[in-house]
């Protein structure tokens, strides 16, 4: 079957089975940031955005993003990079297995909560395992993000 | 130093955060072979038929393998030193299976689909034997794991295939018996920790291919790159020169990946058919046929004075290697060693072991490798020693500590404790949780009570005399450095830490090195990365190589001065004449080494050390107990470590952070188990939990640094022994909360209440 969907702003056709599941779709047509941790939807390593809602692409058929917007992290190239220099400063990155998904699921959390209690993020963010960091390092870097952003916002309010 | 003790971030950390493909699976080819594996559905049983002509005709299967397409010499997975402790008692595909998910079969096609469809229609007849499932029947059963007369022993270990036996040992210093006969207070209890997988969050996963010389290439999730190339050659019959392995990102290990799971069965397809071929284990297989903790049950005899003295400790533990023996008789050792270098002074010890074959999956290297298993049970033993005299375990741990300076009685790394600070970690663990205000217990009035237990830690840095670190190190015509390592950065920083080592022997800036690794073809032999090895041996290994390219910079900086090399100096920057003006930069030296040279600007070293000088710990726990459901809630975890000079305070703190999340994860939740037909229970993350970030509580991590003189910087390990300290501070503090020990891990709602009600 064909589908057509928005994937990181770009407008794609493609060809896919009907039992074809979006994780793999993704990773075939080169975003292989999106990875999969487990069949059982329990480790968010395959967290993208649709519509800009975090959803498990590994829990979700292909042809379901047909019309809609897809994004994974090599659409947010950017917004990782100023983000992920939090994460890289507390060294809570480690093997970066886990990061496309945390990262993504980070995002979407930054778009529905603007200031984000620890509490809340850890309730947020409690579906995205890590096995190495121990989670202290991203919640530091996490809170050290929102602390910049606030100055930023701050200091363009200030002027 | 500029850079060693600096929170530098990690080389690779922009392509980790942004997601690039710099995985196993980003890199395999898009049309390699898809291989998998048909799994046993028996526990113990014999292939008696198995037709695979069906699944051949499946359109789109390319090879299909059964047991008599294998060779028939016996290996082993465990990534070790040549020759292995482990013993060979593995065939590719064996006739005989031995536990629930053993391989029956190899399938390889050109889609996923297309595989799993032929798996479905191989037709297999098993003659289902009798198995051996609990450890404990395991030693003279007369039902045997491995009868097979190839069966083989490198190295004897008091194995006994015949017996069930992978290994067994007993060593002892002094009349144990009869000093804790003499003893006024003593102690006796068995401990139990369970199978824990790794769960890193990449499974297991290799590809591989034939190059331009018809040369096996496997690029491989592997924490031992070198090992895996001698055992494929081994386990394929042809030899480890035909075989180049690559380590590209790893994507965590934890010990996991010290066992080569899964790279045999890419490379025998490949092998056969000559095209590229890749396996990506599942969670489920990851689950149920990989490597996980050997399940141990410890049983700790304790003696102490009237005074409050150790005066003697006595340690049997029983193992679990399940159905095949890699790392079973290592693993084992640790038990004991570990904590037998807790406590100084006492005057007798024994420790002997069984390491036994089940029809389980087998056990293999997990963070800690034993040690933790043996260290809840004797950091238990002590407190229930300390309660028996009605003294403060944490007074009753003050008085016995090994200390810097003295004599180590039961552990096998060092004759003397060269570096060591376990007096400051405790008093200060103790401070951060408010030990003397908590202990033990306070009750909150609403059906909940909060409690402080400690616990003491060690492990080694590196396997003494036989782990091997190397590094090369070369100036480029740019005077840039290339740092080439065979050890295996699986996420921890390895390639940073040591690049900040080389970048201050060479003074040179940190993004002056370039980390590179591996290749076995061309990398340094290494013995990878485990047993708490790189940053000591490792670094070591770097220092010299940069210390030896050093001269080498100076020799040919000198002989262009036309000086000789005892009349000059480096700085870094610039070859100087020590006594006159004359100089030459760095950048000319290294153009120099391009043109019209004859002085090597390369150079290698490699290190290995006699003695394991091992980084200590004290962690101190609140937890919050709930006396109506019996369940346990971390609420303040405080750890100090004395892992020496921390190369990388930040990275030396998330391994800390992260190892003490799995060690709660092994104390409160992860329990491999299997039913009555051996089968696993928890054979996905839905049924096998691991913790999220909701429950581990609050994570303080200090450092008390000593300074090990025989590492170039000062430093011990750090990676595994961050997971030891959980499971006998939570059981501890869960007694000191409500009274009820927990022996046998993990600390479920269901037992704690149970002993709760048990009370009353």
């Amino acid at each position: 079957m064909e589908i057509k969907f928005w994937l990181n702003g770009k407008k794609i056709q493609a060809e896919t089975e009907p039992d074809t599941l979006l994780l793999d779709f993704l990773r075939e047509h080169g975003c292989c940031s999106v990875k999969r941790g487990c069949e059982t939807a329990n480790s968010g390593l395959c967290t993208v955005l649709m519509e800009d809602r975090p959803v498990l692409s590994c829990s979700m058929l292909a042809a379901r993003a047909d019309g809609k917007k897809i994004v994974t992290l090599e659409g947010m190239q950017k917004e990782a990079e100023e983000f992920g220099e939090f994460l890289a400063n507390e060294g809570a990155e480690q093997c970066g297995f886990c990061n496309p998904g945390f990262i993504m699921n980070v995002f979407a959390m930054l778009k529905e909560l603007s200031d984000p209690t620890e509490e809340e993020i850890n309730e947020y963010l409690a579906g995205n395992l890590c096995r190495c960091s121990g989670f202290m390092g991203q919640t530091r870097s996490i809170l050290k993000f929102l602390e910049y952003k606030k100055a930023e916002k701050e200091e363009a309010k200030g002027q | 130093m500029k850079y060693v003790n600096q929170p530098m971030q990690k080389k690779d950390a922009k392509a980790l955060v942004t997601g690039q493909p710099v995985y196993t699976d980003d890199l395999a080819p898009k049309d390699c072979l898809i291989v998998k594996v048909l799994r046993s559905p028996h526990a113990h049983a014999l292939i008696e038929e198995i037709n695979t002509d069906a699944a051949m005709k499946v359109p789109g299967i390319v090879c299909v393998l059964t047991y008599k397409d294998v060779p028939q010499e016996r290996f082993t997975f465990a990534g070790q030193t040549y020759p292995e402790l482990s013993p060979y008692d593995r065939l590719i595909l064996d006739r005989r299976l031995r536990f629930v998910g053993d391989a029956v079969a190899i399938v390889a096609g050109e889609t996923e689909k297309a595989v799993d469809k032929a798996l479905k229609i191989i037709k297999v007849k098993y003659q289902v034997l009798e198995a051996v499932l609990d450890f404990h029947q395991a030693k003279d059963n007369t039902v045997v794991i491995h009868p097979e007369d190839n069966w083989l022993a490198q190295v004897p270990v008091g194995g006994d295939n015949k017996r069930n036996l992978c290994a067994s040992r007993s060593e002892s210093k002094g009349d144990v018996d009869q000093v804790l006969k003499e003893c006024r207070y003593t102690v006796e209890r068995t401990y139990h920790t369970k199978a824990n997988q790794q769960a890193m969050m990449e499974t297991f996963r290799a590809y591989t291919y034939l190059d331009h010389f018809g040369r096996l290439n496997v690029v491989a999730s592997t924490q031992v790159p070198f090992h895996v190339r001698r055992i494929l050659g081994r386990a394929l019959g042809i030899g480890a020169s035909n075989v180049r392995v690559i380590k590209p990102r790893i994507g965590g290990g934890f010990g996991a990946k010290q066992t080569s799971v899964a790279e045999v069965y890419p490379a025998i397809v490949t092998l056969k058919t000559k095209r590229p071929a890749k396996m990506v284990f599942s969670r489920y297989e990851s689950q149920i046929c990989s490597s996980p903790r050997h399940e141990m049950e410890v049983t700790v005899r304790l003696g102490a004075d009237e005074e409050g003295h150790l005066k003697a400790i006595d340690i049997y533990t029983l193992s679990n290697t399940g159905a095949f023996g890699e790392h079973g008789p290592t693993t084992v050792g640790l038990s004991g060693h570990k904590p037998l270098g807790l406590y100084r002074d006492y005057e007798a010890y024994r420790f002997s072991y069984d390491v036994v074959y089940t029809n389980r999956m087998s056990a293999g290297a997990y963070r800690g490798y034993g040690a933790t298993q043996g260290i809840f049970a004797v950091e238990s033993a002590i407190d229930e020693l300390a309660e028996l005299m009605h003294m403060d375990p944490v007074k009753f741990r003050e008085m016995n500590l090994t200390k810097e300076g003295g004599k180590f009685i039961g552990y096998d790394g060092s004759t003397w404790v060269t570096s060591c600070t376990l007096d400051q970690c405790l008093e200060r663990a103790k401070e951060m949780i408010g030990w003397d205000e908590k202990y033990p217990a306070r009750d909150l009035g609403n059906g909940k009570v909060r409690g402080v237990g400690a616990a003491l830690a060690m492990q080694g840095s590196a396997i003494a005399g036989v782990d091997v670190g190397g590094a090369s190190v070369k100036l480029g015509e740019d005077a840039s450095y290339t740092l080439s390592l065979g050890a295996t950065d699986m996420g921890t920083g390895c390639d940073t830490i040591l690049s900040q080592m080389a970048a201050d022997v060479l003074e040179t800036d940190f993004d002056n090195i370039i980390a590179w690794g591996v290749d076995t073809d061309v990398s340094p032999y290494d013995s990878g990365s485990y047993a708490s090895a790189t940053t000591y041996v490792t670094g070591m290994a770097v220092a010299r190589a940069c210390q030896d390219l050093r001269e080498k910079i100076k020799e040919l900086g000198a002989s262009m001065l036309e000086l000789s090399p005892e009349e000059v100096e480096f700085d870094g920057r610039e070859v100087y004449q020590l006594d006159g003006e004359k100089k030459v930069s760095l950048e000319a030296i290294a153009v120099k080494g391009t043109c019209g040279n004859n002085t090597s600007l390369q150079a290698s070293a490699t290190a290995s050390s006699k003695i394991s000088p091992p980084p200590f710990m004290a962690a101190a726990v609140e937890v919050e107990v709930d006396k109506e459901t019996g369940s346990v809630e971390i609420i303040d975890y405080a750890a100090v470590v004395d892992c020496g000079t921390p190369i990388n305070p930040n990275l030396a703190r998330v391994q800390t952070e992260g190892g003490l999340a799995q060690g709660i994860g092994m104390a409160l939740y992860e329990d491999i188990q299997y039913n009555a037909k051996g089968q696993m229970r928890n054979n996905s993350f839905m049924q096998y939990k691991i913790p999220t970030r909701q429950d581990v509580g609050k994570i303080r991590v200090e450092f008390a640094p000593s300074y090990e003189e025989s590492h170039p910087f000062g430093a011990k390990s750090i990676g595994e022994i961050v997971i030891n300290t959980p499971c006998p501070a939570i059981a501890n503090a869960v007694y000191n909360a409500v009274g009820v020990r927990i022996r046998e891990m993990p600390i479920t709602p269901e037992k704690v209440l149970m002993g709760i009600m048990g009370d009353h």
